[in-house]
């Protein structure tokens, strides 16, 4: 397995995608902490630009990738190599070299310039979101054999799970505005892996008391290490599920 | 040897593959003829591995081929139109392929060499010609040594000396026991490399046996004519 890595791993170096990312994100990075000299808004900025950006660049990064070495797998398929390696390969290229880019480009200057707890938060929470979306990606890419209607599919899990479902949410919360909803939006943001990453951030940043009543109650829960790890093993699960289905549909898949 | 049994496969509403059984046994090369869109290359592709049977069982030797990939050190394969990633020199796909199946050591280099593949290893895969590029696939298939070697269109696109240069190795690979399946829309060159026939049309096989005798059945001396023969043959009998 590791050998099919070093080719995949050897391609996306020479491919110039990886590294325009990492400078775009260390300029990024780089401006935010140099406007404002309050860490702690410095890394607010930075978080939004990160939730929008990092699930964007890995889904699109991974999709393409993926139709681009049809053949590289094809050639390596008419090889005694099993399906599941190199299918396990592809990921855990794609979605190493993406974290590298991004270790580099964020989690580098900010422990640099800004070393705190919602610091080492955000970059964690990076790492997870670009393995989240490289294995949503993933699947949107076993899906179809058509690249467009591939990268269709996996653009549209990032502006659902960055955009319309926000807007679910709120749209729950305000017509039940009556009930205690702090459970059910808790679960509802559960299921998203990128809110999920947004709350675990903020909750460090100790602006919970501006999300009202909801924001205690989440400070309560997502702030006790039993919360932590709740977060964690979510993501990990989103991480999990989505790359199982898409090997499970690899393995069948005509070549 | 390989052993296929009622061997199914459809794509959407399409029934490529209907319910095939076949078997092909060492030392004999095999033509396996048909229109465009039998399912000869989705029969080829199915031994291989890389389409997913509906139905059906393939052994390769003793070993069912489901969930396996190991029988495939056996088999050495020409596609019909070889891809290969575009940005790799062809000397890194020789060595990367050798570096992936670095416990074989039982090397067959004759035909890199004589199609003087290495004074072009650092071309890159996108500037090669068709015939390059089947160059590269036929070496890579004989690379190994495999006991099977399955050739799809394997003449197609190459020069005349190249042609030769392939037929050669295949006659004196044959004659080291080895099975061959072979397609190819060329008559002429099936007359010359394969003693037995297959013919697939509609997915289904409507002849198995030695070349010789269908020659006998219908009376002609020359393959085309004799295989043109039997397609007629199953078209009077649709329209009857």
């Amino acid at each position: 397995m590791m050998k099919i890595a070093k080719y995949v791993a050897y391609d996306i170096i020479r491919n110039r995608f990886v590294l325009l990312y990492t400078l775009f994100l260390l300029i990024v990075t780089g401006s935010m902490y140099s406007l404002d000299s309050d860490a702690g808004k410095s890394t607010l900025s930075l978080l939004n630009i990160i939730l929008l950006v990092v699930p964007l660049v890995s889904v699109i990064f991974t999709t393409m990738h993926f139709f681009n070495s049809y053949e590289f797998i094809e050639l390596l398929l008419s090889q005694p190599v099993n399906r599941e390696k190199v299918f396990i390969s592809e990921f855990l290229s794609v979605a190493l070299a993406l974290s590298f880019a991004f270790i580099i480009g964020v989690a580098l200057p900010t422990v640099l310039l800004a070393n705190s707890a919602a610091a080492v938060y955000l970059i964690f929470s990076g790492v997870l979101l670009t393995f989240v979306f490289v294995s949503l990606a993933s699947l949107a890419s076993v899906l179809t054999r058509d690249k467009a209607k591939g990268i269709g599919i996996a653009l549209l899990f990032w502006i659902y799970f960055t955009l319309i479902y926000d807007g679910l949410i709120l749209y729950v919360i305000y017509s039940f505005s009556d009930y205690p909803l702090e459970k059910v939006t808790l679960l509802l943001s559960s299921l998203n892996p990128v809110d999920l990453a947004r709350i675990v951030i903020l909750l460090k940043l100790d602006i919970s008391a501006l999300m009202g009543y909801t924001g205690a109650f989440y400070q309560n829960f997502f702030g006790s290490s039993t919360g932590a790890i709740y977060a964690f093993l979510l993501l990990l699960a989103w991480i999990i599920i989505p790359l199982w289905i898409a090997l499970r549909k690899f393995i069948r898949k005509d070549i | 040897m390989i052993t296929i049994s009622d061997l199914n496969k459809q794509f959407g509403k399409l029934r490529v593959l209907n319910s095939i059984s076949v078997q092909f046994h060492p030392g004999i090369s095999y033509a396996i003829i048909g229109p465009n869109g039998s399912g000869k290359t989705t029969m080829i592709k199915c031994v291989l591995g890389m389409v997913v049977p509906d139905r059906g069982e393939i052994k390769v030797g003793d070993e069912s081929i489901t969930q396996n990939s190991i029988y495939r050190k056996k088999i050495g394969y020409m596609p019909q139109i070889g891809r290969y990633p575009d940005q790799m020199k062809i000397g890194q796909i020789f060595d990367m392929i050798r570096d992936l199946r670095q416990d074989e050591k039982n090397l067959d280099e004759d035909l890199i060499r004589e199609f003087k593949l290495d004074k072009l290893k650092d071309k890159r895969m996108h500037t090669l010609s068709g015939g390059t590029r089947q160059k590269v696939s036929a070496s890579l298939a004989f690379l190994f040594d495999p006991p099977i070697l399955i050739l799809d269109e394997p003449t197609a696109g190459l020069d005349p000396i190249s042609v030769e240069i392939l037929k050669t190795k295949i006659h004196s690979e044959k004659n080291r026991n080895k099975l061959f399946l072979i397609t190819s829309h060329i008559m002429s060159d099936l007359d010359e490399l394969a003693s037995h026939l297959v013919y697939l049309e509609e997915g289904k096989i409507l002849f198995n046996d030695t070349i010789d005798l269908l020659k006998e059945e219908t009376g002609e001396r020359k393959l085309g004519r004799a295989v043109a023969a039997i397609m007629q043959r199953n078209l009077k009998a649709e329209t009857i």
